[in-house]
């Protein structure tokens, strides 16, 4: 794949504030990537500057083999012909949906009417709405017909900026999806803007982290999602157990045990990242703890109860090997918080196994020793 | 709220509205009593023709030229990068302080030349143009910048963006602000007497001063009454029933400003001529007859018997009024229904009758009556004219005090007449205030039926500066035209703060 889309070195200021700080970011023809980050980490602003509503201040951006912008002219965004679908759809009130779908199509183009039928298909719409007004229709409605608005032009490339947000969540995800599929089967490359990491893991293949007017981390979202850079960052991506471990040659040595690590470049005192998923908590006894020394084990101390699962405060108990492997660099307690699925054996006061599977990832970055 | 209590008030309500459409009733009744015959011949003469198309042209050149110019400059002020856009925002509503009939006396002594339907639209375009920038603004401040936005990346250029996307949000501004500009436009009486430029209401006004003749200038009142409730009706028509608000919640992101760049002195020209022209010439005309006349013109009996008789009558206008008002804001807020609203919208028709009309009923119904030639109908006429003002604020004022307020005051141990009291009051009374001051500095400009009702020896403001310039002493008339300019810059200050509010800032 090719990339299709260029940016180096992109800044954006605002008198003294300063939005974006050096923005590198390659994007593939016909991939998808979602741009996430906290809000006021700069991202709609990297996207209105990528659409041509800003101009960078400096740093240059490539369509294909046409320059965008770079520090000193920026192509106006009316002439860049990349779609753009805006928070919260932003229909025009004055006119219906079939015009706010045809809104740039020519106004006297013979198969315009056609087009604007293709089009509602295409985003699943029902032409009972076609002389529908904005505020007559529902959330989802909206943003289809803003979709669709975009899409009429066939551009290569369409933006989303925070599309889902207004939306309820069953409807989100079902609009999320329904989205996805669509553009991926048109081949057209998507960047779409959130804040919610669940929303840009599911809907990308690619996914680039913003903190702070930085990117901080891009990849594919599995690739992020498991390896993240740093604490920040993975406890942005969803729920992290980090610990202080002491790594030897690919294993770590921490309150859970020895724990294998994918990275065998790093040695020495390091923070490693587990996913709750890869935790595993069942009940357990006293006699078996005092003999299995290969699994660490602990006491529940607080339940969370939240239907199918449930948020567990385990204190865990050092075991012996660990403990010698360990002493130097871990706390001999140390308590985590998981949520694991909901089983009727574990309650406050229980004792548990807790097993590791796969490896655990080693955090560089502001944390690491 | 207690049935009891509800239904003195809806009798209040109806009381008050039956009142106000008495001048459309006394319209009426003087055409059943005239018999069809004496209509026809008092309506269907070439009179009546050269009046209408008189006053058809004024609505048809001013209202446009307001438009593009109260656009244009909303637009420099709001939307673009022009230095200095709070300053030029302020000056673009301060001609709302010059009376209409001080505006043409400050262009007539200027240039004497000036007459007829050419003189007529330019000076009421920069007498009334800024009732149309204040919703036009208001309404620019509100668009949902998104919407810009997605045209553009649909490939619009920016002057296609505003044709097609923000001047069809305007439609909603642009109509108010032209229904009121026309309705000015029809009611004004001493800016066109000045300019010598017949209309409807110039012309009623010379039949009663000269004739008394009552059919014939009641037939004229009834034209021109016809002629307002056309164009409200075509206000309505042209609003359609468009919903412009914004589609989705969450805050919008603050509209972007159009960099001007080396076009900004070119740019500069339109807002610096404006005030040129609509406050620069009345305030250079002002200031020059005010050196002429000096200390002489200053008369201290006679300015202050005026200032104290416009004092009272306005204060006296918007006590009367406000409290006429109370019954149906209340009921329109709190017990809201189909008579309620029918109410409501039959007191936006009163709104819309010009003072020669209301001051001609109320002269043909108070003549027989001990209260004909006192300040008693000139009270009752203020009422009238100015009781739409005053129901918007209370209206808003009241609504600031939800039902549930006063409800958690009385769970809380307050009897229901403290707790309407120390809550519901309290809260409605900076609404309630703003109406009063709304009357208050509308019944200080009022000229046209004060002329007609004031009893003997009452002169105020607007009426002793008529009677010098009607003599031609413009240097005497000066004094009053400077007092009644300063009694208005309150009113222009409410008028903006009242639009930034709206727009939520």
């Amino acid at each position: 794949m090719t990339d299709y889309l260029r940016l180096s070195g992109i800044d954006r200021s605002y008198g003294s504030t300063s939005v974006l700080h050096g923005i590198d970011l390659q994007v593939a023809a016909g991939s998808r990537l979602a741009i996430v980050g906290p809000s006021g980490s700069g991202k709609t602003t990297l996207l209105r500057i990528i659409a041509g509503f800003e101009v960078p201040n400096a740093g240059s951006l490539k369509l294909g083999d046409v320059v965008l912008a770079d520090g000193t002219h920026a192509v106006p965004a009316h002439l860049r012909g990349i779609g753009f679908v805006p928070q919260e759809g932003a229909l025009f009130p004055h006119l219906n949906v079939a015009d706010n779908i045809g809104f740039g199509l020519p106004r006297k183009a013979p198969d315009r009417q056609a087009r604007i039928l293709e089009l509602m298909d295409m985003v699943a719409l029902d032409q009972v709405l076609l002389q529908a007004r904005p505020h007559e229709i529902s959330g989802g409605q909206q943003q289809r017909v803003a979709l669709a608005r975009a899409l009429a032009l066939r551009p290569h490339l369409i933006l989303l900026d925070e599309p889902f947000s207004a939306l309820d969540t069953g409807l989100r995800v079902a609009t999320r999806k329904a989205v996805a599929e669509l553009l991926a089967r048109a081949g057209i490359t998507t960047i779409l803007v959130t804040h919610d990491q669940a929303e840009a893991l599911s809907f990308a293949d690619q996914v680039a982290v913003m903190r702070a007017g930085r990117l901080v981390q891009v990849g594919p979202a599995q690739e992020v999602y498991q390896h993240p850079v740093d604490a920040d960052t993975a406890t942005f991506l969803g729920d992290a157990i980090i610990l202080p471990a002491v790594v030897e040659n690919g294993t770590a040595h921490c309150v859970l045990g020895c724990i294998a690590v994918g990275d065998t470049r790093w040695n020495g005192p390091q923070h490693i990242m587990l996913r709750p998923e890869q935790l595993s908590v069942v009940a357990s006894a006293q006699h078996e703890a005092d003999a299995d020394i290969a699994n660490c084990h602990g006491v529940v101390t607080q339940l969370n109860f939240l239907g199918s699962t449930c948020d567990l405060q385990i204190a865990l108990r050092v075991t012996g090997r660990s403990k010698a492997l360990a002493d130097d660099a871990a706390p001999l307690e140390h308590t985590i918080s998981v949520n694991v699925p909901t089983t009727p054996t574990i309650g406050v006061g229980s004792r548990v196994r807790i097993a590791v599977n796969g490896p655990a990832h080693i955090l560089s970055g502001s944390m690491a020793g | 709220m207690s049935p009891s209590r509800s239904h003195w008030l809806l009798g209040a309500a109806v009381l008050v509205t039956v009142f106000a459409l008495l001048p459309l009733g006394f319209v009426a009744w003087v055409a059943i009593q005239s018999g069809w015959d004496t209509v026809l011949a008092l309506v269907f003469r070439p009179r009546v023709g050269e009046l209408l198309v008189n006053s058809a042209l004024l609505v048809v050149f001013t209202v446009p030229l307001c438009a593009m110019l109260a656009t244009g400059l909303a637009w420099l002020t709001e939307r673009s990068d022009l230095p200095g856009q709070r300053v030029w925002s302020w000056l673009a509503v301060a001609p709302l302080a010059i009376p209409a009939f001080v505006q043409s006396y400050a262009w007539i002594t200027l240039a004497p030349g000036l007459r007829g339907l050419g003189g007529g639209v330019l000076v009421s375009v920069f007498a009334y143009f800024p009732f149309m920038y204040l919703p036009v603004a208001a309404a620019l401040r509100r668009l949902d910048p998104g919407l810009e936005d997605a045209a553009s990346a649909l490939g619009l250029p920016p002057l296609q963006v505003f044709l097609r996307v923000v001047l069809p949000q305007l439609r909603l501004a642009l109509c108010g602000g032209a229904l009121l500009i026309g309705l000015h436009l029809l009611a004004e009486y001493g800016l066109y007497v000045m300019i010598r430029f017949d209309t409807f209401t110039t012309a009623i006004v010379d039949q009663y001063q000269s004739s008394y003749n009552g059919p014939a200038a009641s037939m004229l009142a009834g034209v021109l009454a016809v002629c307002c409730l056309a164009l409200l009706g075509g206000e309505v028509v042209a609003r359609g029933e468009e919903r412009y608000a914004r589609v989705g919640s969450g805050a919008a992101r603050l509209p972007t400003r159009q960099r001007l760049g080396r076009t900004t002195g070119l740019f500069m020209l339109l807002p610096a001529l404006t005030t040129a022209l609509a406050l620069g010439i009345p305030l250079v005309t002002l200031t020059r007859w005010l050196l002429i006349g000096g200390i002489a013109v200053w008369n201290p009996a006679e300015v202050f018997a005026a200032i104290t008789q416009t004092l009272g009558l306005a204060t006296g206008a918007a006590l009367l009024t406000t409290l006429a008002a109370v019954p149906m804001a209340w009921l329109s807020i709190r017990t809201p229904g189909r008579f309620q609203r029918f109410l409501e919208s039959s007191n936006y028709v009163v709104g819309a009758m010009p003072g020669v009309v209301v001051a001609l009923a109320l002269v043909a119904l108070t003549v027989r009556l001990p209260i004909y030639q006192t300040a008693v109908t000139v009270l009752l006429a203020y009422a009238i004219l100015f009781l739409p003002r005053a129901l918007v604020s209370l209206r808003a004022g009241i609504a600031q005090a939800p039902v549930e307020l006063e409800q958690v005051a009385r769970s809380l141990g307050r009897t229901p007449a403290h707790a309407l009291w120390t809550v519901t009051m309290r809260l409605a009374a900076p609404g309630a205030a703003a109406g009063m001051a709304m009357v208050f500095l509308g019944v200080t400009n009022e000229l046209t039926a004060t002329l007609m009702l004031a009893p003997n020896g009452v002169q105020t403001l607007a009426t002793s500066f008529w009677n010098y310039s009607g003599e031609l002493d413009y240097a005497a008339a000066a004094p009053y035209a400077l007092l009644m300019v300063l009694l208005s810059l309150p009113m222009v200050w409410m008028l903006q703060i009242q639009s930034q509010r709206s727009a939520g800032r």
